[in-house]
């Protein structure tokens, strides 16, 4: 350890800390430029400059690459040291006049005019993006070039780079935001879509997958982070304070073992577009209702602004209900709650922004407790209500009006008149839809699906959070389309199901249950699969299919389908029957 | 002490079954050295009126291959019970009814027709048939009556023990024939082979997976299948799940389904009916198209399903208008 006295305070540093550390250290702040964390010192742009004293006068030195040596007295503050700074914020002004870390220095010094000669450069030659390449990605895609005034930051020849793997870490290393990387790279640039916000916006490899993530902790997507790709950067690991980020952690399955199951696993969106004519991914501005969700909230890619994809405000927005749901060819179920999230969108829009707003609906479906209010207060906001489903949305225009717009055409049933409304935004509030793997998950917990595919109830009146195998509840969306306050209805129920269940501590069993005769069971498995309660296991040991009775419900599925009458129901015998049949022809 | 006396005899049979007793190879010399063959009509020239000098009880045992359609079989086999002290029925044809079970399928007047009339190969300008009795050059000449129906074994005469397979394999002959020299019989009525399906043995039966599902079935003589994986997984219709082991897995090592020569295991009353309901529960179903497809996909099921046993099945035979098979 050395010890080192700066502004009159003494601190201890590791030997090979540099002035710029220790001052960091002590908390003394000391204004950097081309300084980066994770990135080697460079001393190019001259701005953390301080004043050494030495027996034979001072010294003015850049400290973030000067080293601490034992006894060194630093001046951060002093006359000469703000005067020399001052210079050195001002000729970079002179430069690059509108970047915005150069202006804040300039504003917190007091720079008001520049004595040099002006440019108007966006690049303060940091060298950030130059030695993140090379230092931390080990490319060297982009270096300096000629010298002097010519002096830039180019790749090779100044041609898009073969080499460059586009990972965008000049980009964000850049403190003036001038990199402009699809004039670097040869690669097509593909963002990282962030799941949360429908893709509408990118996300670095490390990142939290959104605001209410349990446990609130960023995760590292191994499929693009140049560590677990390239074996490269490690930036992240400099930047952690808490040195929390550990590329050695690995997925795990872990089994619990508990006495009931609550499955919660909700919906997915209808893929809209299935139904070409709505042009959903074909043409700009059509967007879903989950995408609008994003784009008007707070938290969203647009900051909670409703713009088209171009940036605009919309002038006319439609709102198409019931697509893909309430539709023959589609599902045929409803899905419940798009009238009123489709309400609340012609709300939100009207609320934001000066657009006229269109809901097309087949019918208007205000079921819930102060849903119908809701209604007729977006009436009165002047909201647009056509009676009839959308027959297609176009870009091809007939009119001058319509030029450069979304036209959605439509039949007003209650005027009865064939409608074409030019609009800016397009919202399809689309169909619930049972989550994609929600069948594989039936499988392995032996639940039933009701026509549509979400998941059966025991019993639509009487057990409505039941599923049909004991010790298994269902909660919202994923055993039909339900609101908010539906599902959290449903969820409370089977929480407290749940826990009667565990609180019990004991079950009822039916008394005829299946059993499999181990004598006689060749192993095959059949049963196994076509045991609607997942009750039966193979015992890997004697090879033979095993009954759980207290989940086998008796319904006999595995007594007629095993092929070599090993299953059989507890006084539900073959030879009954045959008895019986004998019975009635004797 | 003089060796027992044992009979082998066939009915409605191919012959192979006498070739698994000639299979037993040099063993057959310990059978020879244990007991006398009383009778064998494919090696030794016994008659009928031989055997009716037989007192009862003279033979120790009878084992009798093939199923019973003619009138002489009927009448051998009756005889043959009341001489043997025991009566193996050996071989799928007397088990279960076997490949000419299959005759169960249709009526005879349709194989008459096909046998002498209707054949390409058949040049019978006559419309000769062959009758119950004829004249030629003055002797009258007799041939057996052909039943309607083609009968196991054990629908005929009382059976004491059963050997499957077609043919028996030669172990479970050997196991057989020194349980009866060494007196060490298990129950009346039981089939002499183990009790556990196929699926058992099977060296594929680890491959099949936990959710077999089967959307249509492929056949051996239009795809080849896997030499390692369960023949259900890969939809070739197995009777393995439904057919009793103890066969050695002959066909599944030659790469062929089982085809269910062994006969239904003890629990089951019907192999053909137990494998329908249960391949039919992992069938890809779901809806009228995809259902139609597998039932298409499923030739011959009569044929495919009882290959073996339509005789001893719940069904016998095929449904026919009864007054045109009387």
């Amino acid at each position: 350890m050395i010890s080192l006295t700066i502004d009159g305070n003494v601190v201890e540093v590791e030997e090979g800390s540099t002035v710029l550390q220790a001052a960091q250290k002590l908390g003394i702040e000391i204004p950097t430029l081309c300084h980066h964390k994770s990135l080697l010192p460079y001393g190019a742009c001259r701005v953390c400059l301080v004043e050494l004293e030495y027996s034979w006068g001072t010294q003015i030195q850049a400290s973030c690459t000067y080293p601490a040596q034992d006894g060194l007295v630093v001046n951060t503050a002093s006359e000469r040291v703000l005067k020399t700074r001052k210079i050195m914020v001002e000729l970079l002004l002179a430069r690059c006049p509108e970047v915005a870390p150069v202006k804040q220095l300039a504003e917190q010094m007091d720079i008001k005019e520049v004595r040099f000669p002006k440019k108007n450069e966006d690049c303060i030659l940091c060298g950030q993006c130059v030695r993140v390449c090379e230092e931390r990605m080990g490319i060297g895609a982009v270096n300096f070039v000629n010298r002097g005034r010519e002096k830039k930051i180019a790749p090779a020849y100044d041609r898009h780079s073969p080499i460059c793997m586009a990972c965008g870490a000049c980009q964000v290393v850049c403190p003036a935001d001038c990199v402009d990387l699809s004039k670097i790279t040869k690669r097509t640039l593909r963002p990282i879509p962030l799941a949360f916000d429908e893709g509408l916006s990118g996300r670095p490899s490390i990142y939290v997958p959104f605001a209410q993530a349990v446990p609130n902790v960023p995760v590292i997507d191994t499929n693009t982070c140049m560590y677990f790709q390239k074996g490269t950067c490690q930036a992240c690991q400099e930047f952690c304070e808490a040195d929390a980020i550990d590329f050695d952690q690995e997925d795990k399955v872990e089994e619990v073992e508990v006495g009931a199951i609550i499955v919660a696993t909700g919906f997915e969106l209808f893929d809209s577009s299935e139904i070409f004519r709505y042009g959903y991914g074909r043409l700009d501005n059509v967007i879903n209702s989950l995408e609008f969700e994003r784009i008007s909230h707070a938290s969203g890619p647009t900051g909670g602004k409703i713009f088209t994809k171009d940036g605009r405000e919309p002038q006319a927005v439609a709102i198409l209900h019931c697509i893909g749901s309430r539709d023959e060819n589609y599902h045929e179920y409803c899905s419940r709650v798009c009238c009123m999230y489709s309400l609340k969108f012609a709300h939100l829009v009207k609320e934001k922004t000066e657009a006229e707003v269109y809901n097309l609906y087949i019918d208007m479906r205000a079921f819930g407790k102060g849903y119908e209010e809701f209604y007729k207060r977006v009436l009165g906001e002047g909201v647009h209500f056509i009676r009839g489903k959308c027959a297609e949305v176009t870009d091809v225009p007939e009119t001058d009006e319509e030029k450069g717009k979304l036209i959605v055409i439509a039949e007003d049933t209650l005027l009865g008149l064939t409608r074409r409304l030019p609009v800016d935004m397009v919202i399809l509030s689309s169909a619930l839809i049972p989550g994609s793997d929600s069948d594989k998950l039936s499988k392995i917990l032996g639940l039933n699906c009701s026509k549509g595919g979400f998941y059966l109830e025991k019993h639509p009146k009487l057990a409505p959070v039941d599923a049909i195998s004991d010790g298994i509840f269902l909660a919202g969306a994923c055993q039909g389309p339900k609101d908010i306050p539906d599902s959290v209805a449903q969820g409370a129920a089977a929480a407290a199901g749940a826990l009667s269940l565990i609180d019990k501590g004991k079950v009822i069993l039916e008394p005829i249950t299946a059993e499999i005769n181990e004598e006689r069971c060749s192993g095959c498995q059949l049963c196994i699969a076509n045991c609607p309660y997942a009750a039966i296991d193979y015992d890997e040991e004697k090879r033979v299919s095993v009954v759980t009775e207290e989940l086998c419900k008796g319904c006999g599925t595995c007594v007629a389908g095993c092929p070599s009458g090993a299953a059989h129901q507890k006084n539900f015998e073959d030879e009954q029957i045959f008895s019986e049949i004998e019975g009635i022809l004797a | 002490m003089a060796k027992p006396k044992v009979a082998f005899y066939w009915c409605a049979s191919c012959g192979g079954c006498e070739e698994t007793v000639v299979d037993l190879a040099e063993d057959i010399l310990k059978v020879v050295a244990a007991v006398d063959i009383a009778l064998w009509p494919v090696a030794i020239d016994i008659k009928l009126k031989d055997v009716q000098a037989w007192k009862p009880g003279d033979v120790a045992v009878a084992f009798i291959n093939g199923a019973v359609r003619l009138s002489e079989q009927e009448e051998w086999v009756k005889l043959l019970r009341e001489k043997c002290s025991l009566i193996v029925a050996f071989g799928s044809c007397a088990h279960i009814g076997g490949i000419p079970g299959l005759a169960n399928a249709t009526t005879k007047e349709q194989i008459f027709a096909n046998k002498y009339h209707l054949s390409p190969t058949i040049n019978n300008p006559n419309g000769t048939v062959p009758q119950e009795h004829s004249k030629v050059d003055n002797y009258d000449l007799e041939l057996p009556f052909f039943w309607k129906d083609v009968k196991t074994l054990d629908q005929v005469i009382d059976v004491d023990y059963y050997l499957p397979g077609c043919p028996p394999p030669p172990n479970l002959v050997a196991e057989a024939v020194n349980a009866i020299l060494e007196g060490k019989l298990p129950p009346k009525g039981s089939v002499l082979a183990p009790e556990k399906a196929l699926c058992e043995s099977c060296p594929r039966n680890e491959t099949k997976p936990d959710d077999l599902t089967i959307a249509s079935f492929k056949r051996v003589s239009t795809s080849t299948p896997d030499p390692e994986k369960c023949f259900l997984a890969e939809g070739y219709l197995c009777m393995g799940p439904a057919t009793r082991s103890g066969c050695g897995e002959r066909c599944i090592n030659g790469n062929m389904p089982c085809r269910g020569c062994f006969g239904p295991t003890p629990d089951a009353l019907d192999a053909g009916l137990k494998l329908l309901s249960a391949i039919a529960s992992r069938g890809k179903a779901d809806t009228t198209e995809s259902s139609q497809v597998l039932a298409d996909s499923l030739a011959d099921p009569l044929g495919t399903l009882y290959r073996f046993s339509l005789p001893a099945s719940l069904l016998r035979r095929r449904l026919v208008d009864l007054h045109e098979n009387s």
